[in-house]
C-alpha cells in the first residue's frame, strides 16, 4: 500500500491551535494501526476558523477536515480520514470551500498547498518564473513592466511601486539597497507573517527582481521579534535559495549579485515607518527622520534604498510572469491588481481573502466572515490597521478602493479588517488608540509625543462627566479656538468645550506630526466620535454643537 | 560570561548596523541585558554608554534584568479586544497573583501585554514563553498555564 499523502499547517496560526499535537496523535494513531501516511507540513490556506485543516490526498483532489483536535485523529482513521471518508469535520474538496473558491488568488495561489521550504515545491508551482523571464530584461523594461501593472505599495500609503523602484535605479551610488519592511505590527494583519512562513521564496523572488531593476546588491528582511516562526522560515529559505543559486553573487548565473540577509526587529511599533525602520538597521533607535531626503535617494546607510512591505514585493513574481496587463486587468479605478484582505476580531470565519480591489466590507463581512463570532450585531469595523477609521454600517457597501476609502475619510492600510460586536465600548476604544500612540510615538515630534498623552486626559473628561471647563492658571478665554456656536450650560456645555479641543488637538496632529502615527491616530478617534457619539455620554445636541 | 560577551562583540562589531543583531544575541544567551554589558558594548562598537543605552531602552524586546522563568503574554491590541482580552488578561492577573508587567517575587513568571501576535483571526491570543496559544477564553486558560506550573 502506498504512503497517503496527509497535510497539516506549519503557520503560527495552525501551531496556536493545536497543530503539533494534532500532527504527533497523527503518527501514533496511524502507526498503531500500520498505516502508512506521508505527511507533509504545508502553509495555512488561510482559513483560520478551520485550523489546524488536515487535508488528505484523494483521487478527487485535496479533502479537508476541521478544526481538528488531537482527540479527533483516532475517530477521523476509524471514519476513513485516508481515503476522504464522512465525518462531522469533513469540509469537502479544499478547493470547493466557498470562502477559497470564491477568492482571486494571484499572490497567494501556492498558499497552504506547497511546503514552504521546499524548492520543488515552489518550482513546481510557477516559482522562479518571474525571475526567470527578469534575468533576460533591462532595467527599463522591468520599470515599464511594474509601473504598468499598476502596482502600489500594500504596506498602507500606497505610493507606486514603479516610481519609487525608478527614483532608485536613477540614482547614481557605489551601493544600492532592498529593503522589505516585515514589521507588521498592525492588530488584524497577518498576511506578512503567512507569507514568510508559508511561501517565503515568493519573498525573495519579488525581492530579487526589484534588486535587479534598480542595480541593488544587498537585500533586508526587517521582520518584527514577535514572529518567530517566520524569522526562522526566512533565514531558512534564504539559505536554501542561496545554495540553489537564485540568490548570492550570480543570481540564475547571471552578472547580478544579489545577498539577502534576515534582521530582526526589537518590538517598536512605529518602526514599521520606513525611516524608523532604517535607524533601526542601522543599529540605533527607530526615531523617525525628515522627509526629504526620501529613502529612495539617501536611505539605509546614506544609499539610495528600496523599501516596499512583504506583499508588494510578493506581488511582483507574478506581475513579471503574467505580464503587467494580467495584473492590470483586476482591480478597478487607480487600484489595480488584489488585496489579501484579513478578516479578524469578532468574526465567524476569520482568515485571509485575496480580492481584486472593489468588492465591499458588506460582502466580506457577511459573504465571508459569516457575520460575528458571538452571533450578535456588528457594530463597528476598523479596516486599515490601529492607525484606520472605524468604518460604520452606512459605509460598508462602498468599494473597497484606495480612492473610494479616502473619499469617506478612511483607509485601506495594509488591509487589515477587525470586527467588533455591539457590546464595543467605541469612547474606550478612541481612547485606546490615543494611549497606543502614547506608548509606541518615537518621541521625535511634539504633536504625535505630547499630543496622544493629551488625547487620553481629554477622552476621559469627555467620557468620565468629571469635566474640568479650565485647566489651573488658564482662563475660559484662552482655551484654543472653538469654532462655531456658543457653550451650553453646566456639563452639557463642558463637554461640548471638550469635544471642540480634542478635534483641535486631532487636527493639530494630523497636520503637524512627521509621521503617520501621529498624522493617522486621529482617524480612529475621530470616527469613533463621529459616528458613535452616544458612546463618549454625547447627547444628539452636543453632537449638532461640536 | 565576560569572555562571551567579548565573543559576541567580535562577531558584530564590523557587521553593518550590527548593534541590534549583537544586543538580539546577548539577551538570547543571558537572558537580558545587564547595565554591566553596555560599557564593553558601548566601547567595542566605538560608541558612547548612553547612545549604546539609548537603544536598549528605546526597544520593548530588550531587557536589563531578567524575566521570570516562565514568560506569559496576553495580547491586548484591537481585534484581541474585540474578542475578550480585556476580561483574558484580569483573569490572567489573578491566576498569576501579578499584574501586567510584573515578576513574580519567587521569579517563577513574568506577566507582559504584547501588541499582536499576527493570530489576529483566532483572537484573543496569548504566548506562554516560545508557545502561542489562540481562541483562548478564560474559560480555556487554566488548561494554557497548567502545562507550565505558573499558577500561585
Amino acid at each position: 500500500m502506498s504512503a497517503v499523502k496527509v497535510f497539516v499547517p506549519c503557520d503560527s496560526a495552525s501551531l496556536a491551535a493545536g497543530a503539533d499535537d494534532v500532527v504527533a496523535s497523527l503518527l501514533s494513531e496511524c502507526a498503531k494501526r500500520g498505516l502508512a501516511i506521508d505527511l507533509v507540513r504545508n502553509g495555512s490556506r488561510g482559513l483560520f476558523w478551520l485550523e489546524p485543516l488536515v487535508e488528505v490526498s484523494t483521487a478527487l483532489g485535496r479533502v479537508a477536515y476541521g478544526p481538528v483536535t488531537s482527540d479527533d485523529v483516532a475517530p477521523l482513521l476509524e471514519a476513513g480520514l485516508l481515503t476522504g471518508g464522512a465525518h462531522a469535520l469533513r469540509q469537502g474538496i479544499t478547493e470547493q470551500i466557498p470562502f477559497l473558491a470564491l477568492q482571486e488568488r494571484l499572490t497567494f495561489r501556492r498558499m497552504g498547498i506547497t511546503d514552504p521550504l521546499s524548492l520543488a515545491d515552489y518550482e513546481t508551482h510557477d516559482g522562479w518564473q518571474g525571475l526567470k523571464r527578469a534575468v533576460g530584461m533591462s532595467s527599463t523594461d522591468l520599470l515599464h513592466e511594474v509601473t504598468h501593472s499598476g502596482l502600489r505599495g500594500r504596506g498602507g500609503a500606497a505610493f507606486p511601486a514603479g516610481i519609487k523602484w525608478k527614483t532608485v535605479a536613477g540614482t547614481a551610488a557605489g551601493q544600492k539597497y532592498v529593503v522589505c519592511n516585515a514589521d507588521e505590527g498592525d492588530s488584524g494583519t497577518y498576511s506578512d507573517r503567512m507569507t514568510m512562513e508559508g511561501d517565503p521564496y515568493m519573498l525573495i523572488e519579488g525581492m530579487a527582481i526589484a534588486a535587479m531593476t534598480v542595480g541593488a546588491t544587498q537585500g533586508y528582511i526587517y521582520i518584527r521579534s514577535e514572529y518567530p516562526h517566520a524569522v526562522a522560515t526566512m533565514t531558512r529559505a534564504i539559505k536554501l535559495a542561496t545554495a540553489a543559486g537564485f540568490l548570492g553573487d550570480r543570481v540564475l548565473g547571471s552578472e547580478h549579485a544579489f545577498h539577502l540577509e534576515v534582521r530582526k526587529a526589537a518590538g517598536s511599533y512605529v518602526c514599521g515607518e520606513e525611516t524608523a525602520m532604517l535607524e533601526s538597521l542601522e543599529g540605533k533607535r527607530g526615531i523617525v527622520r525628515a522627509k526629504p531626503p526620501l529613502p529612495a535617494i539617501e536611505g539605509l546607510f546614506g544609499q539610495p534604498t528600496v523599501i516596499n512591505n512583504v506583499i508588494t514585493f510578493a506581488s511582483v513574481p507574478v506581475i513579471l510572469a503574467r505580464g503587467a496587463q494580467f495584473y492590470r486587468d483586476y482591480g478597478m479605478g487607480r487600484s489595480h491588481g488584489t488585496l489579501p484582505f484579513q478578516l479578524a476580531g469578532n468574526v465567524k470565519q476569520g482568515g485571509l481573502v485575496e480580492k481584486a480591489f472593489g468588492l465591499t466590507l458588506r460582502e466580506l463581512l457577511y459573504g465571508f466572515g459569516g457575520g460575528t463570532r458571538s452571533g450578535r450585531p456588528i457594530k463597528a469595523v476598523q479596516v486599515g490597521g490601529p492607525l484606520g477609521a472605524y468604518v460604520p454600517e452606512a459605509q460598508w457597501d462602498v468599494p473597497l478602493d484606495y480612492e473610494a476609502y479616502a473619499a469617506i475619510g478612511a483607509v485601506l492600510g495594509h488591509g487589515g479588517i477587525v470586527v467588533h460586536d455591539d457590546t464595543a465600548d467605541m469612547a474606550s476604544l478612541a481612547r485606546y488608540a490615543m494611549e497606543f500612540c502614547a506608548i509606541e510615538s518615537c518621541g521625535k515630534c511634539t504633536p504625535c509625543r505630547i499630543g496622544s498623552t493629551r488625547g487620553v486626559e481629554v477622552i476621559d473628561r469627555i467620557t468620565g462627566g468629571a469635566n474640568r471647563a479650565t485647566t489651573p492658571g488658564r482662563s475660559q478665554g484662552e482655551l484654543p479656538p472653538m469654532g462655531k456656536g456658543a457653550p451650553k450650560g453646566d456639563r452639557g456645555g463642558q463637554q461640548w468645550e471638550q469635544v471642540v479641543l480634542l478635534r483641535d488637538l486631532c487636527e493639530t496632529m494630523v497636520g503637524g506630526s512627521l509621521c503617520a502615527m501621529g498624522s493617522m491616530t486621529p482617524l480612529p478617534v475621530l470616527s469613533a466620535l463621529d459616528h458613535y457619539p452616544e458612546d463618549f455620554g454625547l447627547t444628539s445636541d452636543d453632537r449638532q454643537a461640536a | 560570561m565576560p569572555e562571551q560577551l567579548d565573543t559576541l562583540i567580535q562577531q558584530h562589531r564590523n557587521q553593518a548596523g550590527g548593534l541590534m543583531p549583537l544586543l538580539h544575541a546577548v539577551q538570547a544567551a543571558y537572558g537580558c541585558v545587564s547595565p554591566e554589558a553596555v560599557e564593553p558594548i558601548a566601547k567595542g562598537f566605538n560608541l558612547s554608554r548612553a547612545e549604546v543605552h539609548g537603544v536598549i531602552s528605546y526597544y520593548h524586546h530588550f531587557r536589563s534584568t531578567p524575566p521570570g522563568r516562565t514568560v506569559v503574554q496576553v495580547c491586548q491590541a484591537e481585534s484581541c479586544k474585540a474578542c475578550g482580552s480585556d476580561g483574558l488578561m484580569a483573569e490572567v492577573e489573578q491566576r498569576l497573583g501579578i499584574k501586567a508587567h510584573e515578576t513574580r517575587a519567587d521569579g517563577a513568571v513574568s506577566l507582559e501585554p504584547v501588541y499582536c501576535l499576527g493570530l489576529c483571526a483566532q483572537s484573543p491570543a496569548m504566548q506562554v514563553n516560545e508557545r502561542m496559544y489562540a481562541r483562548v477564553t478564560p474559560e480555556r486558560l487554566a488548561a494554557v498555564l497548567s502545562a507550565v506550573e505558573v499558577a500561585a
